[in-house]
């Protein structure tokens, strides 16, 4: 009996078994609960009260209430019916078009800048302080002064990205640059390797898992920001899609929007550990 | 062969490294007054106690590092800096771990050559694993290997690039005995086949008295120095398993182990006048008389087996 499941098996068996019992526990607190109240009540006059039946339950919509929503969204993705009903497929790709967009950008400065300061002592201490003081500034404080300087909605979200995106990279960058081992710099130094071919096929491969690193984290964090971005500038987004669906009290979209930032943010976060594999070595 | 006393390959003059006292009192003098000469073809091994400047010797030899007073010259040009006329073999055998066995050498050979085409690199790369004994390991990656191979790997590498000098530091100390003693013989063949120049640093007595040609003792620091010097006539082809039968075997042995021993704490003391000069003596076996040597050394020893010095190593 003990060697008849591996251990992925096992594992594969209690996470459907805690999805069920989630499904149940949803289920239960979701049913209608004037089932028994109807009883006593006349239904006319249930009826009046503005609910009647199983629909008065609340709010909260039941796992196959749920499983309905799903289905129709992502039968439909990509369709549009104007500003304030878009598929959701389109949603999440303006939110990952400002996040691709902001990290990309970030990332072309945090590391050249981190290799900068990795590679110098006086780089590293000029700058750490301002490095220090930025870091901690969440990244929606920023928003204001972007949407006073650069007055477009859109662009200021991908500058918050930006923002936030940068700290991780820059910091693990610069960690990693810093840290290569002396042994690989004097291999290099001896063989008279130009700085250029240094950086790339030396120092590069060697801070590469930490450098990898810093931009899953940066990842994890842009996929945070974006929601709360989008539900401050608005239009478009799988964060103004959760305020607009708020806003019509549609707790069921808002439950799948939160659903699929889930499965995108582990998409993105899963990828990025793939990379990081890629680029790993074993001393 | 042209007078090799006048134009020695690597001449180094003077060489001393001073540190500054941390506490602001006296500077420390780890070495001062090294002054030695290597020709070229000829197995240098240094020996010493830890902490008397053999590696930093080593490091400026390469480049890495400088001297605080002194010079080095080879071929006539003083080192200012690292190059590829100076090969080395680093203890922790310093490979790119991403790199399998074939790009860490290729690596090597591309920057000794930027002209050369990739199969020319290749090429050139694998015959110098296949010298080492790596063929068909070419392609693993060094986590795939055992110390020993990998340490073949750093020695691949640093012949690869045809250095005019071969600078090992302790490369052997992290392999196990039997392991050391192959890489040994294998080290001895290569260096015959090419006349590589080779200056080595070694704590291991037989390791030394193998490899050398020449081998320069150091006291303890500080106030380091080249206090001896052990002309190594043990005749070539050497073999282990049949050097310690040699007439020179047990002097040389004798010598060298009394002077790490006890010799090494008494020179500092004998040249505390710190204009002393250093001019190490010089140890050579040829000048004991014949018959000096013979009954001492050739009774006085169990008849070795060739493991024994293994086990000593």
């Amino acid at each position: 009996m003990k060697t008849r499941f591996s251990l992925s098996q096992k594992a594969g068996l209690l996470s459907l078994g805690l999805f069920a019992a989630i499904l149940l526990v949803w289920q239960l607190l979701t049913l209608p609960e004037t089932h028994v109240a109807a009883a006593n009540v006349d239904p006319e006059y249930a009826a009046l009260m503005g609910g009647g039946g199983a629909k008065a339950a609340s709010g909260f919509p039941t796992p196959a209430a749920m499983a309905q929503t799903v289905w129709d969204k992502l039968s439909h993705p990509f369709y549009d019916n104007g500003p304030n009903d878009k598929g959701i497929g389109i949603q999440l790709g303006y939110s990952l078009a400002r996040v691709l967009g902001g990290f990309f950008l970030a990332a072309v400065v945090a590391i050249p800048l981190g290799f900068a300061i990795g590679n110098s002592r006086v780089v590293y201490q000029a700058i750490n302080p301002y490095v220090q003081l930025l870091k901690p500034i969440s990244p929606l404080a920023w928003m204001p002064l972007a949407l006073y300087t650069i007055k477009d909605a859109s662009a200021s979200s991908i500058f918050v990205i930006f923002i936030c995106s940068l700290w991780p990279m820059l910091i693990n960058t610069a960690h990693g640059v810093a840290n290569v081992k002396k042994d690989w710099l004097d291999v290099s130094r001896t063989l008279e390797v130009n700085p250029l071919r240094k950086a790339f096929r030396v120092i590069l491969p060697a801070a590469a898992p930490t450098v990898l690193a810093g931009m899953r984290i940066s990842m994890g964090i842009a996929w945070l920001v974006i929601v709360a971005a989008e539900m401050l500038v608005g239009g478009t987004g799988i964060g103004y899609f959760v305020w607009n669906e708020w806003n019509n009290l549609s707790l069921t979209n808002v439950l799948f929007a939160i659903l699929m930032i889930g499965v995108v943010g582990m998409a993105l976060d899963s990828l990025f550990g793939v990379l990081g594999k890629r680029v790993a070595y074993q001393e | 062969m042209t007078s090799p006393s006048i134009h020695p390959f690597l001449q180094v003059e003077n060489l001393a490294r001073i540190y500054p006292s941390p506490s602001g009192g006296e500077p420390v003098t780890v070495f001062d007054h090294v002054n030695f000469r290597i020709h070229k073809g000829e197995f240098v091994c240094v020996t010493g106690h830890s902490g008397c400047g053999k590696s930093t010797i080593l490091n400026i030899l390469a480049g890495l590092d400088s001297a605080s007073l002194g010079n080095v010259f080879m071929d006539g040009r003083e080192v200012s800096g690292p190059s590829l006329d100076r090969g080395v073999i680093f203890q922790s055998h310093a490979l790119m771990p991403w790199l399998t066995v074939l790009e860490n050498v290729a690596f090597a050979v591309k920057s000794r050559w930027p002209a050369r085409n990739k199969q020319q690199v290749r090429e050139h790369a694998l015959r110098y694993i296949e010298l080492v004994g790596l063929k068909g390991a070419e392609h693993k990656l060094p986590s795939q290997l055992s110390g020993g191979m990998k340490q073949r790997v750093g020695i691949a590498r640093a012949f690869s690039i045809e250095p005019k000098m071969l600078l090992m530091d302790e490369p052997f100390g992290a392999l196990d005995a039997l392991t050391r003693g192959v890489i040994q013989d294998e080290l001895l063949k290569i260096c015959a086949e090419t006349q590589q120049t080779v200056f080595m640093i070694t704590h291991d007595v037989d390791e030394a008295i193998l490899l050398s040609d020449r081998i320069m003792l150091m006291s303890n620091g500080p106030h380091a120095r080249i206090a001896e010097i052990v002309n190594n006539t043990l005749p070539r082809p050497r073999d282990r398993s049949a050097i310690h039968k040699q007439p020179h075997y047990y002097p040389i042995r004798n010598h060298l182990v009394d002077f790490l021993v006890s010799r090494s704490k008494l020179f500092g003391s004998l040249r505390d006048a710190p204009d002393a000069p250093s001019s190490p003596t010089v140890f050579d076996p040829a000048d004991l008389v014949e018959s000096d040597v013979e009954p001492v050394v050739v009774h006085t020893p169990p008849v070795g087996k060739p493991h024994i010095h293994l086990v000593n190593a």
